[in-house]
């Protein structure tokens, strides 16, 4: 059977037959890096129609439909527009953190790759703190936000960024203790040891009460973290007009799209790999029968299922609420998500030490 | 009971936010809802207003004949200048001298169309057509001549 | 980044915020060109942080100098430049034109007119609201509403179209009447396809947008004008009315047959953007019942009444005031007894309601001025001619 874990146990074997040991890991990061940033590209220009399309429906209209099949190589046209157009860069802005901001968005968004388990035994590198890892990486995020408003010379910018340094930062206590709820109960922070451990049900529903509680809110916390709507402060376009790229134009500009959507991307991965089991199939206690025909669907199928599922959510959040203010989005954290995680997860912590879950 | 109140509260904002949701979400699963018309493929079907004010024309029979006496009174009428009668004076038949119109210039892209103009028509020559694809390469198109080449004014409208 | 002083320096025309602001503001400008001002309105805002100290609007950017232009044109040529003016409410405009006219000349307007011209006011009305409603849902960052409104509100302009054949700018009223009759499917579309969708749909406005926690949090207790301060700046309309001024002109100098028609003058006493908003919302369902009570009982008859083809106003001062989506609109004309008006002045209710904004948004955050402004339903074109 072609499995994603076949395949690399294939290219490994051909590799070691042919190469000495030190060039069989230079080729293999070489093909890692291709892949990674084939990935990103197509997870872009998907992510963008997929926004596109779920935005036009709710808003009782059809979306881009007129470039390819079903408009679906609309973001591939506006991709090309913007490597066509020219990047102006500010005459009073510091361009060497200007050019450099882009890229300190978009290269946590990639380290943040390594751990993640695409499908059965199919990952980059399964380090054994592969969720703090995680969570450690992705904070660095805000400092490319921070020094992309900053270098750009403009008020707009300059508030935009500093809002956003102070959304991501307290969004990522109830971000990261919401994830503690999972860790504590499978006790490990490895990213593979964590699906095996829900071999038998997805912690989601083995969780009771305070697992739904810890998805909800941490849903709520990596929308802030990413700056989606209704947590779209840092770019609120009725307030700040762009926020902190208004400066930024062309290939640079669509960097920092192309990030947004590849963090999106991201913590909804680790959100179905904490809460969902990853690529684990769905099962039902004793119905073999059942179990046996999901497993059936190749396991790279229901991550990447799972995980459009929670971007499908994170997308339908955008298209319904309106936003925050600033002292609302920080009261929110700090007066209503953080007790409450914090509460959640001394009952998890319960639950674990009896062994109250199922 | 201050726990039980802020519990309340967000379960209220919760289920206020659900709401919202399933309104999205419904229109997001019922296709049918879309209002969206897809412009240039419907033209075929498309059919506008019968009043719809698109631009003036003046209307022409089969004898290539026009109800226009030249009186300048969709010219008065108009409030910003956009339509200029050239008249000149025919000689018929028993020899008199008549006043008609030689030609009339409309320019369209000074229009406002707010029908002032036809409601100053005495002999209901000129009207609005419900024509709305007016997008043309030079503006000097938009400066039209309304009566036709030859044309002349119908018998008996005085 | 430049410092202010040399701004200041290098400058002779400098706008006043900035000749009076100290070497730590933080100035903004919101606009020209911005999502949230609808237009071309400009305000310099000073920041302190997050925090608004001073909110300074220019206008001028539009300015088509409309009153000027009106002089040159006759009594039925300046209607139609009214249209341009508050464009959402273009009917309620031309409607004051004309009973301008018609004041200065006695003209017996027939029933059948005064009815039609008072269900396209009302028709005008939620068209109004429904687009701001849409817009300021998306001055505060839900983009959705925006299309909701707008599927309710092209039905309208769709009826609208059947009739005058326009969609916004129509120039439908004329001096003694309106232009045409309305085209013979007008009532029923009215009652058979609008009334009852935009019925329907009401609650959806308010599960999507009255109710939700969000949008309550955003508008409550921001932006709050009293009662006394919204006198003093001559607001009028929704704006007012929050405030519970009793300012509605309908009721308080019934024109055509306002004063045959039972409606509430819709009150809120709150003042804060949520009553603004609530006073917009149940406004649009008292024009409903207006229009229910007149739909079915428009009277035969003409729908013009005889007029000279010259109007001369004889000599005198006229004013005539109209309650438009936004406000109270007066219309002052000098005549010397001519053919066209020897001045004119516009009474716009937007530029009193946007002089309150430096007022309400003091001491509040920049969310709270977009809350504001939305709940203002502002239209450049009205505030600056």
């Amino acid at each position: 059977m072609i499995s994603f874990e076949n395949i690399v146990k294939w290219i490994q074997a051909f590799l070691s037959a042919h190469l000495p040991h030190i060039w069989v890991l230079a080729v293999e990061a070489v093909i890692i890096i291709i892949a990674a940033i084939a990935l990103f590209a197509i997870l872009g220009l998907v992510l963008v129609i997929m926004e596109r399309r779920v935005a036009a429906f709710m808003q009782i209209r059809f979306g881009p439909n007129r470039v390819g099949p079903w408009g679906l190589l609309q973001s591939t046209a506006d991709t090309i527009k913007l490597i066509m157009k020219e990047s102006i860069v500010p005459d009073n802005s510091d361009k060497f953190l200007f050019n450099l901001a882009p890229f300190m968005v978009m290269i946590p968004a990639m380290l943040i790759l390594a751990p993640i388990n695409f499908a059965k035994h199919f990952f980059i590198w399964d380090l054994n703190i592969g969720i703090l890892f995680v969570s450690s990486i992705s904070s660095i995020s805000v400092i490319g936000i921070l020094m992309g408003g900053w270098a750009s010379s403009n008020k707009y910018s300059l508030h935009g960024a500093m809002r956003s340094g102070a959304q991501i930062v307290s969004y990522e206590l109830s971000g990261g203790l919401s994830i503690l709820t999972i860790i504590v109960l499978c006790g490990s922070l490895k990213v593979s040891d964590i699906i095996t451990a829900q071999e038998t049900g997805w912690w989601i529903f083995r969780g009771h009460i305070p697992a739904i509680i810890a998805f909800v809110i941490y849903m709520i916390a990596v929308t802030a973290e990413t700056n989606r709507a209704p947590f779209d402060l840092a770019e609120a376009e009725s307030e700040l007009t762009a926020g902190f790229h208004t400066e930024y134009s062309g290939m640079r500009f669509a960097l920092f799209f192309l990030a947004e959507y590849i963090n999106i991307f991201i913590v909804c991965a680790v959100g179905a790999t904490l809460f969902f089991g990853g690529w684990m199939p769905f099962h039902i206690g004793t119905w073999h029968a059942f179990n046996h025909i999901m497993d059936f669907i190749p396991s790279s199928i229901w991550f990447f299922g799972k995980t459009f599922f929670l971007i499908f959510l994170i997308m339908w959040f955008r298209w319904t609420f309106p936003r925050l203010r600033i002292d609302q989005l920080l009261n929110l954290e700090w007066k209503y998500l953080m007790p409450i995680s914090m509460v959640n997860l001394l009952v998890m912590t319960v639950c674990a030490i009896y062994h109250l879950h199922f | 009971m201050f726990i039980v109140e802020y519990l309340k509260e967000v379960t209220n904002a919760v289920k206020s936010l659900a709401t919202g949701m399933k309104l999205t979400g419904y229109y997001f699963t019922h296709h049918k809802e879309i209002i969206t018309q897809e412009y240039p493929d419907n033209r075929a079907t498309l059919k506008m207003a019968d009043r719809f004010k698109g631009e003036v024309v003046m209307p022409h029979d089969a004898n290539n004949e026009h109800a226009c006496t030249g009186c300048t009174s969709c010219e008065l009428a108009c409030p910003n200048g956009s339509i200029k009668v050239i008249t000149k004076f025919d000689i018929n038949a028993d020899g008199k001298k008549k006043k008609a119109v030689d030609q009339h210039i409309y320019r369209l892209d000074m229009c406002t169309m707010c029908g002032l103009c036809i409601e100053a028509c005495p002999t209901d020559a000129i009207k609005m057509a419900n024509t709305f694809e007016h997008s043309v390469p030079d503006r000097n198109m938009l400066v039209k001549r309304l009566n036709n080449n030859g044309s002349k004014i119908r018998e008996g409208v005085e | 980044m430049y410092h202010i002083n040399e701004i200041v320096k290098n400058n002779t025309l400098i706008p006043s915020i900035l000749a009076e602001a100290d070497a730590n503001d933080y100035i903004i400008n919101i606009g020209p060109q911005h999502p949230a001002t609808h237009g071309v309105l400009n305000l310099l805002i000073t920041l302190n942080g997050e925090t608004i100290k001073k909110v300074e609007p220019h206008l001028g950017f539009i300015h088509r100098s409309m009153e000027k232009m009106c002089e040159s044109l006759s009594y039925r040529q300046f209607i139609y430049v009214t249209s341009r003016m508050d464009y959402l409410s273009a009917h309620i405009n031309n409607h004051a034109c004309a009973l301008l006219v018609e004041k200065a000349l006695q003209i017996e307007v027939p029933e059948r007119a005064q009815y039609i011209r008072v269900i396209m006011d009302e028709l005008t009305r939620i068209a109004s609201h429904l687009l701001w409603w849409g817009a300021m849902a998306m001055d505060m960052g839900a983009f959705t509403p925006y299309f909701y409104a707008f599927r309710e509100r092209e039905l309208l302009t769709e009826i609208m179209e059947d009739t005058c054949g326009a969609r916004l700018t129509m120039n439908y009223m004329v001096p003694g009447g309106v232009m045409q009759d309305p085209h013979e499917k007008f009532q029923h579309r009215v009652t058979t396809e609008f009334l009852p969708l935009l019925k329907s749909k009401l609650h959806e406005y308010e599960e999507l947008v009255t109710d939700n926690i969000i949008f309550q949090n955003r508008v409550k207790d921001v932006g709050i004008l009293s009662k006394e301060d919204a006198i003093s700046y001559g607001c009028s309309g929704p704006t007012a009315r929050a405030s519970g001024v009793e300012c509605d002109i309908r009721k308080l100098y019934p024109y055509d047959i306002y004063n045959k028609v039972e409606f509430n003058e819709v009150f809120e006493t709150a003042g804060d953007s949520m009553a603004r908003y609530l006073v917009r919302m149940k406004e649009i369902k008292e024009s409903v019942s207006i229009i229910e009570q007149l739909i079915d009982n428009i009277p035969e008859g003409d729908f013009q009444a005889k007029t000279k083809a010259v109007l001369k106003l004889p000599k005198g001062e006229f004013y005539q005031r109209v309650e438009t989506a936004r406000g109270e609109l007066g219309i002052f004309v000098v005549s010397e007894g001519g053919t066209t008006p020897y001045r004119i002045k516009f009474r716009s209710p937007g530029f009193s309601n946007l002089s309150c904004l430096d007022h309400i948004t003091r001491g509040s955050k920049i969310g709270d001025l977009v809350a504001s402004m939305g709940t203002l339903d502002l239209v450049i074109p009205d505030i600056d001619r």
